[in-house]
């Protein structure tokens, strides 16, 4: 239910919480999809790995509530993806697979400021702001231009610019790459490495995990593997080598 | 294929309000069919272009394309009054037509979306006091400009993909074999939208303050 200005008081984030998932359980109708997670994510890159159909993007958007548990808890910065939703949604960014189900504007410039204009910040920062994160990310010539016109690449970094503008306190990655050819798939990966927001970053693309402080592996809805990348992708590779 | 036609100019004409844009769209509309004669339909037209031309300095390319669009309704239209009343009613009612698509080009070429969505929020008001949300139908336009060219290109995906496969069948049958997995993929793709606007606070809306950006 929407709160209404002067009913209760918002609740307070506490940034040194992490992400952190309680017993949590998922399924649709009779399947199955997460069962059983607890974990505390507190690092500043976090990936995930795992085959297709292990739980991977229901996991991601748990993080910042599009999916709630069947059971269990979710606490981003200690509040609850249940009950704080808005407030969870202020935090943590969200960027999509396919970039074309993200763009909701017709124009490039137009749908970076969606989020503000959701967020009600005003017009002349608003302006500001999406002119700084258009530069940022080479998109400053496009402005005007339609985003259906964009290359996959620049899709992307539209998709992440039009997150990055709401500057979110950590940004959750839902397979960023798996669309781009590799050279519009580094750059992707570069954004992603100079960001200063902690991110989540589900993938298949194991290269992208480099330098990362901790990733999980998923598999069949449970986490099989946790630790630093080297471990967990021999880990994965394993897996997928012997099922 | 594209819907969204604004050209960046610094122009008068971008910078005039985009309901006072609209508003002319729709005088320059009552006039041209309530004086229904040559005189005001040429009228029309010119002033149309030098706006076009001149005022918003829009490439001469843009405004024919949107002429080339509806040349086969402007020459049956001429064919039609030359064989059922005369050439020069066809004429002044091609010219009518001709006038009223590019004054619409024109004002959709010198307008940003947001500026229209905010002119549409402003006049969908009222329809607050019966719960509906203004902020939601003007998205609901963004949405549709945005999104058609997206489902356009999709079904010309699903049509290559039938004739990589030796399906080139035209008619009900062509028809039916693209609709249906068209259909799924947009429902796909409505979903993935519906969790792209949550995530981008699209149920956040304090006090919209919508406007346009330029």
């Amino acid at each position: 239910m929407r709160r209404r200005p002067g009913r209760g008081t918002p609740p307070v984030a506490d940034p040194a919480r992490g992400i952190e998932l309680a017993g949590v359980h998922h399924a649709y109708g009779e399947r199955v999809v997460l069962d059983g997670l607890d974990l505390r994510l507190t690092e500043h890159r976090v990936g995930v790995v795992g085959a297709n159909g292990s739980g991977k993007s229901t996991f991601a958007r748990l993080l910042n509530g599009l999916v709630v548990p069947t059971a269990g808890t979710v606490l981003v910065d200690g509040l609850d993806t249940r009950t704080a939703v808005r407030e969870v949604r202020r935090r943590v960014g969200f960027v999509f697979q396919d970039p074309d189900a993200q763009i909701v504007h017709p124009t490039v410039a137009e749908d970076v400021a969606y989020g503000l204009e959701n967020q009600g910040v005003p017009a002349a920062e608003r302006a500001e702001r999406v002119a700084e994160v258009l530069v940022r990310y080479g998109l400053a010539g496009h402005a005007d231009h339609p985003a259906h016109l964009l290359s996959g690449g620049q899709k992307q970094l539209l998709a992440i610019a039009g997150v990055l503008v709401m500057r979110p306190a950590r940004i959750v990655f839902d397979e960023p790459t798996t669309l781009l050819d590799l050279i519009n798939a580094r750059t992707v990966m570069q954004v992603i490495a100079e960001l200063p927001q902690a991110v989540v970053v589900v993938t298949h693309d194991l290269d992208l995990l480099e330098g990362f402080d901790r990733v999980l592996v998923m598999d069949a809805g449970r986490v099989v593997e946790d630790g630093p990348p080297e471990q967990s992708v021999r880990s994965y590779r394993k897996l997928m080598a012997d099922p | 294929m594209t819907l969204a036609l604004y050209v960046p100019r610094p122009t008068p004409v971008h910078r005039a309000p985009a309901g006072a844009k609209l508003l002319a769209l729709a005088g320059l509309g009552a006039l041209v069919f309530a004086v229904p004669t040559l005189l005001v339909a040429a009228g029309a037209l010119i002033g149309v272009l030098l706006v076009g031309l001149l005022g918003a300095r829009l490439p001469l390319g843009l405004l024919a394309r949107q002429a080339r669009a509806v040349a086969v309704w402007v020459v049956a239209i001429l064919v039609v009054h030359a064989l059922a009343t005369d050439v020069l009613t066809g004429v002044e009612t091609a010219v009518r037509l001709l006038a009223l698509v590019l004054a619409a080009a024109v004002v959709t070429a010198t307008t940003r979306v947001t500026a229209m969505v905010a002119v549409v929020e402003r006049v969908c008001a009222p329809l607050r006091f019966v719960g509906v949300r203004p902020a939601r139908i003007g998205l609901v336009l963004a949405m549709a400009l945005r999104f058609i060219p997206l489902v356009a290109e999709r079904a010309d995906r699903i049509r290559e993909a039938q004739a990589a496969r030796g399906g080139s069948r035209r008619g009900l049958r062509g028809l039916r074999t693209t609709v249906v997995p068209l259909l799924v993929q947009v429902l796909q793709l409505a979903h993935t939208v519906s969790e792209a606007l949550d995530a981008r606070g699209a149920d956040d809306v304090p006090r919209r303050a919508r406007g346009a950006t330029s």
